[in-house]
């Protein structure tokens, strides 16, 4: 019995005081972003202890700070639609003029972006597009349309992957129809529910995290993903090919923020600085094989990744389109009509 | 006779079922055992024996993740066992030694109650619970969560054991003028140490292999195995998730043996 | 389950310990009531809460997450009163498949616990420990595996292909039958050890008496042997029927977006995209409530059992 009690001592005093750096850093990340080298070479650099979680949808992170997570995290890395919805939301914190030495490597078109106008609460992390990816063994036809995924070829039915993120999946069904974003029009939304009813028969799962390895492992011929994602994927399964529909596809900015009530503000701000560097924000890139929004990074790249079909869309591409933030009343439609598909 | 006797006892069919059952059961922890000791990237080519992933799962890039997942989940399920033993114990005496009383059945189905409501809902009602006193996520929620659905596990073999216990040995003691506590802890508790370990054990046990409370009530960089495992699994099975799994299986027999021997001396007893 | 109610206290009504009663249980009732009872009531009154626009609650009583889960009033809420038949079709599923987990556990576990009773004592031990060990087994690393082994690429279907047994591979995975197969994987070793338990203390000079009396060995089984075990068979179909109901991994892991069980819809409300946490709390009373109906006709029927084996005996 005494053992027992000194062991659980012992055991409480090493939770307790088992940190052994001399600040924190607590990030609130998306899956598989961020190589764990570069995590380290911060924690070494700043003497911090570094520990991440992962989400996996803007609309998860957000239910997650919205249920309780407020003060528990520093810095979390919303997409561009996002960083408005939670800056209207107070989730935010603002940095003051000069407290990030580094701000002036932001590259001059995301400097003053809409979503987050003259970068108030965040910084620019990696962009890319939201599209999907295709099986050449299992399909060899045209696949630079999105009934691949909304219309889909008979022999494709089922297996097909659809991201688990509402305003992705909602914004790509909207490109679709051809429809505006954001519409309160009842009988476009009705069409829009009607295309996604009607779509879901064929869809395998709703997978976000396991998005890549669904397609590597053959588990779905058509998976809808992300451009740096699938390049990753194709290193895995060179019969895999990312398209860029003429329909459309979306375009993403994600944004490293500073959250409201951060437990460790100083070592947030050293982080997004840290992000800020060339080098570093090149082996964000390298790592996730997207686009950095910092001066200088292209030229450090491999010039396997600069010439990467991923993110070199055909001439012939429709600019991509970002997801829009639309006012309660209509959000609250979009809300019923993606309730209505998952449930 | 004897003959006779087995073949009446013996059924047509039921050793194929059993060696069936078995086979359903061991088959997948074999398969993911084998498979962790593939020597290659990829997790279905087969590619050579080597330990190449257990290399990596103590000193690859994500080992102080999984290092720091063990730990706590390890000092979580032993401080949650100790408690809920504990606690476990002082209500088996109660319930078994107190005679008849008034509320005992409801007493009964309260201790019971964690193993009769299906985890999930469990899950969200202490997520609820903790949000709204405000209580900060983190590692304290994690064990009170798992304090209060280890002690039906600990209670059961423990309350089993001292049914089996004759009263006259506490009442000899006392009789020879040893105090309650006395009579406790030099007489009782060493007749109710096989039922108390098997208790800790299971309760243990149960805490590591909780995922789902854990996961709705785990804050801000605290992971334990399960949820790490969870995390690391949903992107893909990779060869080190089989590494880990087949050390922790290895644990479970390891477990699964001492309890056995546990068991054991306690008969001979 | 109910072991020590069902045993009147044997001896003295005054033994040692008894007056310490109300103190050695205090620990036990206050850390369920504070972290059990009181967290299954607050989510009750969560279930009548308020959604807030984007996550969160208000604090305003509303019959919303109930309403939302049994009527169906149009995609934009602005149609005739109809049934929803969505969710109650989920709980349909779940029950349907977690009953059907049960009755496979029972077909396969009953004749393994009755084979692994009537070894002798020498070899029972190591069998014993056979079907134990898997029971400690970390359940996520079984579902794991389980994934591992099913899927598309995964060594079975390797295997079958590498054999020519057959052209492409037999898809399992994001299937019903994935998921059903995931519920009896994880669930067998609970039936098959409350089994054993029974089939251990059974009588066989009852079977002796009935082969005398030239009954036939199935008759003897089915007549005799199963009506004496009933409580172990009970016990074991209810230890895996609620976690089976109640099942997360197996569903999400296996089973992939269209084979959603109750765990999933549950989980969905407080981790997903589509949050909604007074729904979640309706949707957790509701399966909870329909446990109790079951725990409820388990503790009836088990108490109507006993005195009528009372009267037999008396």
């Amino acid at each position: 019995m005494k053992k027992s009690v000194a062991v659980i001592a012992a055991c409480l005093l090493f939770v307790s005081g088992g940190a052994l750096a001399a600040g924190k850093l607590s990030i609130y990340h998306w899956f598989e972003y961020i190589p764990q080298e570069l995590l380290d070479k911060f924690a070494a650099q700043h003497d911090v202890e570094v520990t991440m979680d992962t989400y996996d949808s803007n609309e998860a992170l957000l239910a997650a700070m919205k249920g309780g997570k407020v003060g528990q995290y520093d810095v979390a890395v919303p997409g561009d639609y996002m960083v408005e919805i939670m800056a209207a939301e107070g989730l935010l914190d603002t940095i003051a003029d000069g407290e990030l030495k580094n701000k002036g490597n932001i590259q001059p078109e995301w400097v003053d972006v809409s979503f987050d106008p003259g970068r108030m609460h965040s910084i620019p992390y990696q962009w890319g597009s939201t599209s999907f990816t295709v099986n050449r063994d299992a399909y060899s036809g045209d696949i630079r349309t999105t009934a691949m995924i909304f219309d889909p070829p008979a022999e494709l039915s089922g297996k097909i992957n659809v991201l688990d993120s509402q305003g992705e999946v909602l914004a790509l069904a909207s490109l679709h129809l051809g429809i505006e974003q954001c519409t309160s029009d009842k009988d476009k939304l009705r069409a829009l529910n009607d295309l996604l009813q009607n779509a879901k028969p064929h869809w395998a799962s709703f997978i976000s995290d396991g998005a890549k390895d669904v397609l590597v492992s053959g588990e779905a011929a058509v998976g809808m993903i992300w451009n740096g994602f699938s390049a990753k994927a194709r290193s895995e399964n060179a019969s895999l090919e990312y398209s860029y529909p003429k329909e459309g596809y979306l375009a993403w900015m994600d944004n490293v923020v500073l959250l409201m009530d951060a437990p460790n503000r100083a070592n947030a701000l050293l982080f997004m600085d840290f992000l800020l560097e060339p080098e570093n924000a090149a082996a964000v890139t390298e790592f996730a094989q997207y686009t950095a929004g910092v001066t200088g990074t292209y030229e450090l790249l491999s010039e396997g990744l600069k010439a990467s079909p991923e993110l070199n869309p055909p001439a012939d591409a429709p600019p991509g389109t970002f997801v829009a933030v639309c006012d309660q009343a209509t959000q609250e439609l979009y809300d019923a009509i993606w309730t209505n598909l998952k449930k | 006779m004897n003959k006779s006797l087995k073949d009446i006892r013996h059924y047509f069919g039921f050793l194929p079922i059993t060696i069936l059952c078995l086979t359903l059961l061991y088959g997948p922890l074999i398969i993911v055992m084998i498979y962790s000791f593939n020597d290659s990237q990829s997790i279905t080519i087969w590619g050579g024996f080597s330990l190449r992933w257990y290399e990596d799962v103590f000193f690859g890039l994500e080992a102080p993740k999984f290092k720091k997942a063990a730990f706590n989940s390890f000092s979580i399920a032993l401080m949650a066992a100790t408690t809920a033993t504990t606690v476990a114990t002082c209500a088996a005496i109660a319930m078994v030694r107190g005679g008849q009383f008034r509320g005992k059945g409801i007493t009964f189905g309260l201790i019971n109650l964690p193993i009769m409501v299906p985890e999930i809902v469990t899950a969200v009602a202490t997520l609820i619970f903790f949000s709204t006193i405000g209580f900060k996520a983190g590692y304290a929620t994690i064990l009170v969560a798992h304090i209060a659905f280890c002690i039906p596990f600990a209670y059961l073999p423990i309350s089993a054991r001292l049914q089996g216990i004759d009263e006259s040995y506490e009442e000899a003691a006392v009789d020879l003028y040893a105090t309650r506590l006395q009579a406790f802890f030099q007489v009782l508790m060493p007749l109710m140490l096989p039922g108390i370990i098997s208790g800790f054990l299971l309760a243990f046990v149960i805490s590591l292999d909780d995922f789902i409370i854990t996961n709705f009530v785990k804050g801000a960089g605290v992971e334990t195995l399960p949820t790490a495992i969870f995390g690391a699994v949903k992107q893909g099975i990779k060869p080190n998730i089989m590494a880990i799994s087949t050390l922790l299986l290895f644990l479970s027999i390891v477990i699964v043996t001492f309890s056995y021997l546990i068991n054991k001396s306690g008969e001979k007893q | 389950m109910s072991a020590s109610s069902s045993h009147p206290a044997s001896g003295k009504p005054h033994g040692v310990f008894a007056g310490l009663r109300n103190w050695l249980l205090l620990p036990s009732w206050s850390i369920i009531c504070i972290f059990v009872l009181a967290p299954i009531a607050i989510m009750l009154v969560y279930s009548f809460l308020t959604k807030e626009f984007r996550g969160g609650v208000i604090w305003e009583f509303t019959f919303a997450a109930y309403d939302q889960f049994f009527l169906n009033r149009g995609l934009f809420g602005d149609e005739p009163v109809k049934i929803e038949w969505t969710y109650i079709n989920i709980f349909w599923r779940s029950i349907w498949q977690a009953l059907l987990a049960t009755v496979i556990c029972l077909l396969i576990g009953f004749p393994t616990a009755y084979y692994i009773a009537t070894r002798p004592a020498s070899t029972r031990t190591i069998w014993l420990f056979m079907v134990t060990v898997p029971y400690w087994v970390n359940l996520l690393i079984r579902t794991v595996s389980m994934k591992f082994l099913i899927r598309d690429n995964g060594p079975i279907n390797e295997w079958l292909l590498a054999l020519d047994m057959i052209n492409e591979p037999i898809h399992l995975i994001n299937t019903p039958i994935a998921v059903q197969l995931g519920l009896f994987y994880s669930y067998l070793p609970f039936m098959v050890l409350p089994l054993y338990a029974s089939i251990e203390r059974y009588d066989h000079s009852l079977s002796e008496a009935a082969a005398d009396l030239y009954a036939s060995k199935w008759f003897t089984l089915w007549h005799i042997i199963v009506p004496s075990v009933k409580p172990g068979i009970v016990a074991g179909c209810i230890l895996v029927f609620i976690p089976s109901l109640g099942a997360f991994l197996a569903p999400d892991l296996l089973g992939g977006a269209k084979n959603f069980m109750i765990g999933s819809l549950i989980e969905e409300q407080f981790k997903g995209t589509a949050g909604n946490w007074p729904f979640g709390a309706a949707a957790s009373m509701i399966l909870l409530s329909a446990v109790l109906l079951v725990l409820m006709w388990y503790a009836r029927s088990t108490s109507r059992a006993r005195t009528k084996r009372g009267r037999g005996s008396e």
